[in-house]
Formats: C-alpha cells, structure tokens, sequence
C-alpha cells in the first residue's frame, strides 16, 4: 500500500471516528427511548410506550408549556432587541462600534455558571421574584447575541446603495427601514431567532439558578429527572427535545444560505 | 442665456483626513448634461452625493431654482440618482422597483401603473416588468434603474458612473441611448465618469476635477483645445507638452524657443508677451512630421519606429533633449518615415493651446 492510498483512507476514517464520538451517546439516548426495558444497554423490544405515558404526565405537559412560552418570548424579545442593535451599529458609523459590537456578543462566551449566579445576585439585590419573568429575562439576555451577529453580517452584506436610493426616490429613513431594510433582513431576523429558541429550550444551567420552586422547565425536568435516578421517560423527552433543537437550528441555517444566495445574485 | 436649475456655491466637505472638497462651484442650466470628469478619489462621487443629499457639505449652500436646499434631506429633493451599483431593491420585481419613487410620494396606483408602463417603455424593458433583479443582466439593470431613477420626474438626474460596470461594447451602445434620452426628455443631467471619451462624446459641459477642485469647466472643445492646465492636457486626449521662452511676436503668432529648437504658436487665447515662459500643448493627431524643414518651426528630431494605427500611422520621435513626441502622419505604411530618418516636427499654429492662458482667468 503506497503512502498516498493511507491517506486517501485515513481521512474518512478519521472522520467517522469523529462523527460516532459526537452522536453515539445521542443516538443511544434516542435509541433507548424506543426499549421497553428500562436500563440502557439491555434492549429488550421497541415501544412508543414511554412517549405515551410522557404525553399524559401533567407535570411534564406544564414544564413545555412553560418552556415553548419561555422560548417564544425571549426570542421574540432577544429578534426585536438584537436587530435594532445591528440595525443602529451598522448604520451609526459611531466611534467605538467594534468594542460595543465585541460587547455584544461576549456572553456568548462567559460560562453559563458565572452567568447564572449574576443574575441571581443581580434579581436578589433588586428584588426580582424569581420564577418566569426572572427567566424571560435571562434567556432574552443570553439570545441577544445570536440575532444581533446574524442580522450584522446580513446587513454588512448589503449594499449601502440600496437604502440611499430608497431615500433618494423619497422614502424617510422609517419608510426605508420598513419598505427595505427591514425585508432585506428579515430571513437573517428569523434564523438568528431560530437558533436563539434552540438556545433557550436546551438551557440548564441559567434556567437553574433564576427559576422557581413552582415553574420548571424541559431541560430542568430532565437535569432533576435524571438525579432521582434516569427513567427511560427521560430519554423519550429529551428525544423530542433533539428533535426540536435540530428544527431550529436546520431551518436557521437553511434561511441563512438562501438569503446569502439571493444577495450574491443581486450583485 | 438659459435659466441656472442648479447652483453650488462654495462646497467645502472633509471627511477628517484632508479636504475631499475644496471650494467647488458650479451652475448648471435647465436641460444641460453637465459631466463631472476625473481618476478615482477625485470627489465627484461626493459632490455628487451633496447635490442629492445623501452628504451635507461642511460650508457652501446647495441651491436649486433659486431656493436654498442646503439642509434638505435626500428624500424632499427633487433631484434622484442612478447609482454606479445600480442598487435594485432586490426583493421587488422590476415593477415595484420603478414604481417606489412614486409609491413614496402617496400617487395613485392608476397613475403609478400608467407612469410604469410608460418609463419602462422609454428603457425598452415592457416585458421584464414582472422579472426580479436577479434575474437581469448588467444592461438591463441599468435600464432599469434608469427608468426608476426617472420615474419620479425628477428636475434633475444625477448619474455616478452609470456605465462603469458594462463591456465596452455596451458602453457605447448606451451613452448613445442615454444622451437621446436626455435631449428627448429635457432633464437635466449631472455625469459622473473617468472616461475622458465618453465625457467629449456625451455632454454640454465638462468639469474636469482633481483633488476636491475643479481644473477647469467648458465645453468638451474648449477643454480638448484650450486645455486650462498641465493635468487636464495630460488627461483629456494624447499630446505633447512643450515648454519654452517667448522669443518674438509675429501678430498673434508667438515664436517660442527652447533647447530643442523654435516653434510658433497663435496666442489668441493667452496675450503671450516676449521673454514670458509658457507651455505649449499640441494634440497627437495635430501633430506633423516632415523630411524637409518648414516655416516657422526648427524642431528637429529622430525616428524610433513608426506603427500603423488603422487608416493613420503614428510615428515616433525623440527631440534632441531626448523628449518624446509622437505624430500622425501618412494613411500608408510605405510613405512614412523609416526609424533613424530625422524629421521635422511642426503643427498648425491656430491649433496649439498655450496652457492657462488668460482667457480662462487662470
């Protein structure tokens, strides 16, 4: 075997490697939820069992209500806020727009712990009741930065011409960012909401520290559920869970490639 | 005397490093084409961006029939552009993007649709009417941001570059178009371009800008035959630049000399007097090589090479300082010179320029 065929075999290998690494434990979980066993690693025949029983556990019907409210709106909120701050660093031409955009976008990498007991202390000094409003806000926090980078790309991407002929042919700058800017934007608006709602359903750690006795949550059903000892209940959530992120996060990159196609050919 | 629709009275603009204009004026008459010509970095784009809004000049005052509308913004001006980019709306259809400018303005859709139809008639676009952007050519977003641009009926159409994104044969075909349009449609037009072709070719009038300022302002003859100064003889056109002391006057007639020999001039456009130091622009095609000497001239010089250039033969020479000079001669290779004959440089006195003369103040 020459040196050159190694190679040509290594790398597909390698990757594979790679691939089963990442998704094994999860297709484990996804695989078990379907035994009607209820340890992992002893198969013992299929069933949706667990799933029903999921479906008819009150609790955890409460814990998706509270956890598609919380993803919606901080989503919503985070599309609105994000938005309007790419919107007005693209356009301010503002000094210092590099650090405040860096700013922006650094709780994306401050540990979700540290992240979590600030605002506890914050809520706690204030005097916020923890529960639901305490976790909209986090999560609106934490899924700012998700829109705000991908609506800034989109709009660096975009020819600064095509607002100034808007003006020129007599549009105010509210017309123009409702007729134009607003439209132009909007795939990268919905993606980077997509993501931020993958963000915020899988979110433990925050959620933990700011949330209630009364409102839980999927994932903090999951975390809690697993303590007291895995139930194959669990895996079927957390199944459904996958499911729902990679939605998001598919349709989020699906919007991106095709807005970015449409710019390119309008060129 | 045409009525001034435009006027720019003093225009100062700095962007933080260094003047981009610098005392810019300039009046443009009711259905004049009016180009701004110049290299890149020049401020054209800038001035015109203040005559449209989307840049406010530091001091100076934007005046449009008479009224000042120095701090108006772009969208109360009745002033549009066709930008360099086209700049499309990419999300509407060749319609909706023509029909904007009106649509903005609170027109009726009836009258919306009937302009429409008839912009896009004018552009011979009727049936790409429901097409997206994407889905033209270069050309043919040109036309269209063209007819969206004149939607409006705007009194004044500023055009940046509007070609410079098409091949040359294109080119052509459209500045044709583009000046039939315009004398069609009355509108004024401000032009912006750094092709000194097209500039001659197209408009009334040419300001021929360097650093923030402008060169010098006239007709596209005035600027080719009178150039103003050195850069504007350099740019416009292939010549040669002479310099020399002013020996005697002859009438109009100027009789210059210098290391490379004697030349004459007619000075009808600069009053020269005797012992003044001046410089002489000769136009390529002006310019004449002879085997014998001729009146007048003493200008002699040697054969490089000589190259047909279809229908003319341009010859090169080198003046006795080593200066080069290159001249349009016989329409047939066999009667031109032959490298390393000597010849005698000469021209018709009446269509040499003397730079700056004094009839353009400067």
């Amino acid at each position: 075997m020459t040196g050159k065929k190694k190679r040509r075999l290594f790398s597909p290998i390698y990757l594979t490697l790679v691939l089963i690494v990442l998704y094994l434990p999860i297709l484990m979980v996804v695989i078990y939820s379907f035994n009607s066993g209820r340890t992992i690693g002893a198969w013992q025949g299929f069933t949706t069992g667990w799933y029903t029983r999921l479906f008819g556990n009150t609790l955890m019907a409460d814990a998706l209500k509270n956890s598609l409210i919380l993803a919606l709106l901080s989503a919503g909120l985070a599309g609105v806020i994000g938005t309007l701050g790419a919107i007005g660093l693209a356009h301010g031409h503002m000094r210092g727009s590099g650090f405040i955009e860096s700013l922006a976008t650094l709780p994306m990498m401050i540990p979700e712990l540290v992240l979590g007991m600030a605002y506890l202390a914050l809520f706690t000094a204030v005097g916020v009741k923890l529960g639901m409003g305490a976790l909209i806000a986090t999560h609106t926090t934490f899924c700012v930065p998700y829109v705000f980078i991908n609506v800034k790309s989109r709009l660096v991407g975009m020819d600064p011409a095509i607002e100034e002929a808007a003006r020129d042919l007599g549009a105010s700058p509210m017309r123009v960012l409702r007729d134009i800017t607003l439209p132009l934007i909007m795939p990268s608006v919905i993606s980077g909401m997509m993501l931020a709602v993958a963000m915020s359903l899988d979110d433990v750690v925050i959620s933990f520290f700011v949330t209630s006795a009364e409102t839980t949550t999927l994932p903090l059903k999951v975390y809690t559920g697993l303590r007291s000892g895995g139930t194959p209940e669990i895996n079927a959530l957390s199944t459904l869970m996958l499911v729902a992120i990679f939605t998001c996060v598919a349709v989020s990159q699906l919007l991106t490639a095709r807005s970015k196609a449409n710019l390119d050919s309008s060129r | 005397m045409e009525e001034v629709l435009l006027s720019l009275r003093h225009i100062f603009k700095n962007f933080g490093e260094g003047d981009v204009l610098s005392d810019v004026s300039l009046d443009v008459h009711k259905g004049e084409f009016v180009t701004l010509l110049g290299a890149s970095g020049c401020g054209k784009t800038t001035t015109l961006r203040i005559v449209s809004g989307l840049e406010t000049p530091d001091t100076g005052e934007v005046i449009l029939n008479g009224q000042s509308m120095t701090d108006w913004p772009p969208e109360k001006r009745p002033v549009n552009t066709v930008f360099q980019s086209y700049a499309l709306f990419p999300h509407m259809n060749v319609e909706k993007n023509v029909a904007y400018g009106l649509k903005v303005r609170g027109v009726d859709k009836k009258t919306q649709a009937a302009r429409v139809k008839e912009m896009l008639e004018l552009v011979q676009m009727s049936e790409y009417a429901k097409r997206m952007p994407a889905q033209l050519s270069g050309g043919q977003r040109q036309r269209i941001a063209i007819a969206r641009a004149l939607a409006p009926q705007p009194q004044l159409l500023l055009l940046d570059e509007p070609l410079g994104a098409l091949d040359l044969q294109l080119r052509r075909q459209m500045q044709i178009e583009l000046k039939r349009l315009q004398k069609k449609l009355g509108i004024t037009f401000i032009y912006i371009t750094h092709d000194q072709e097209e500039a001659i070719n197209m408009s009334d009038r040419i300001a021929v800008m360097r650093g923030g300022r402008f060169e010098q302002l006239g007709t596209p003859e005035e600027i080719y035959d009178h150039p103003a100064t050195r850069y504007v003889a350099q740019f416009i056109g292939r010549s040669t630049l002479l310099t020399g002391t002013v020996q005697s006057m002859n009438g109009p007639l100027a009789v210059i000399k210098n290391e490379n020999g004697r030349f004459t001039v007619d000075s009808a456009h600069a009053a020269l007097t005797a012992g003044e130091r001046c410089e002489v622009c000769v136009r390529t095609e002006r310019m004449r090589a002879s085997c014998t000497p001729v009146e007048g001239f003493d200008l002699p010089a040697t054969v490089r090479e000589t190259r047909y250039a279809g229908g003319s033969v341009l010859i090169y020479t080198v003046l006795a300082d080593g200066t080069e000079v290159v001249a349009e001669g016989a329409t047939r290779m066999c009667d031109a010179p032959q490298a390393g004959d000597r010849v005698y440089m000469h021209w018709n006195p009446a269509q040499a320029a003397v730079i700056g003369g004094t009839s353009h103040g400067a």
